[in-house]
């Protein structure tokens, strides 16, 4: 499934999508960074309340499709340029780890 | 190919930029052609020492020389170095402040990464000179 059909079947804002097209392959939750590089396969949507550079960095070099921004997170607009210009999918939604999470297992 | 060779140096005071000679060095990676997953664990490992020397030693120089069938990565600082090289390596293991924790990091995990994700890391260091790293990956 692509990013930008995830996006819609989970009522995700988009805050950046400049690789709408990317497939979703599978998924990863974690806000610890080191874990999630350890972790993460590419490929995954990441899930994270995390929200500074480093998330952006972390996303490029684990080569994930997305970034889903849960419990309400968001990238200020200096944050985006950066997503954007990187080419770094990210999301935001207001459900919780745990529920988005749930939510996009069910669809993948 | 001859072999090509890259410098940076990573500044120690500037926390968000952190990263970005990792950043670099992917993209040339991906330029020159290298499999995904060496550009993968290459930049993976390479990002993890960045942020430690960024964090842990204010800041050093990296060097990367790329060869066709390997890829060296040289991360050298001279931070307060590493009393205990084989306590540093265990998961978990972490001396990073709470400040440093509420950007994500300090899990413990950036030194096994580097192991994991290497064929080889050589750590020398000495308390109060500072740490070099040499990480092999191969193609
Ligand atoms: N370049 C360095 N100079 C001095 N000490 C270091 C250096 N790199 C690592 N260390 C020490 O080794 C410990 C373990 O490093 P490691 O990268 O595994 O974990 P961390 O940086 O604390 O957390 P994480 O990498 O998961 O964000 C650090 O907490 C620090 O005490
Ligand atoms: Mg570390």
């Amino acid at each position: 499934m692509t990013v930008q059909a995830l996006a819609e079947a989970l009522c995700l804002t988009p805050l950046c999508m400049p690789e709408p097209d990317r497939e979703v392959e599978g998924g990863y939750i974690g806000d610890l960074l080191s874990w999630v590089m350890g972790n993460a396969q590419s490929g995954d949507a990441w899930i994270t309340i995390m929200s500074n550079d480093n998330v952006v960095a972390v996303a490029v070099l684990t080569d994930v499709a997305c970034v889903i921004l849960s419990e309400g997170v968001t990238l200020d607009g200096r944050l985006r340029e950066l997503a954007e210009k990187k080419g770094i999918n990210v999301f935001s939604t207001e459900l919780s780890s745990f529920a988005v999470g749930a939510k996009v297992a069910a669809l993948l | 190919m001859a072999a090509l060779t890259f410098h940076y140096d990573v500044d120690g005071q500037d926390f968000s930029s952190a990263g970005e000679a990792s950043v670099a060095v992917k993209k040339k990676l991906r330029q020159l052609g290298f499999p995904s997953d060496v550009i993968r664990r290459c930049s993976i490992a390479m990002y993890e020492g960045e942020i430690n020397m960024v964090i842990h030693a204010n800041g050093g120089t990296a060097d990367v020389l790329v060869e066709p069938e390997k890829i060296t990565i040289i991360l050298e600082d001279h931070g307060p170095g590493i009393p205990d090289v084989e306590l540093a390596m265990k998961e978990g293991y972490s001396t990073s402040t709470e400040a440093i924790r509420t950007m994500g990091f300090g899990a413990g995990m950036g030194l096994p990464n580097m192991k994991r994700y290497t064929e080889s890391l050589e750590i020398e260091t000495e308390v109060g000179v500072g740490t070099k790293l040499t990480m092999v990956v191969k193609v």
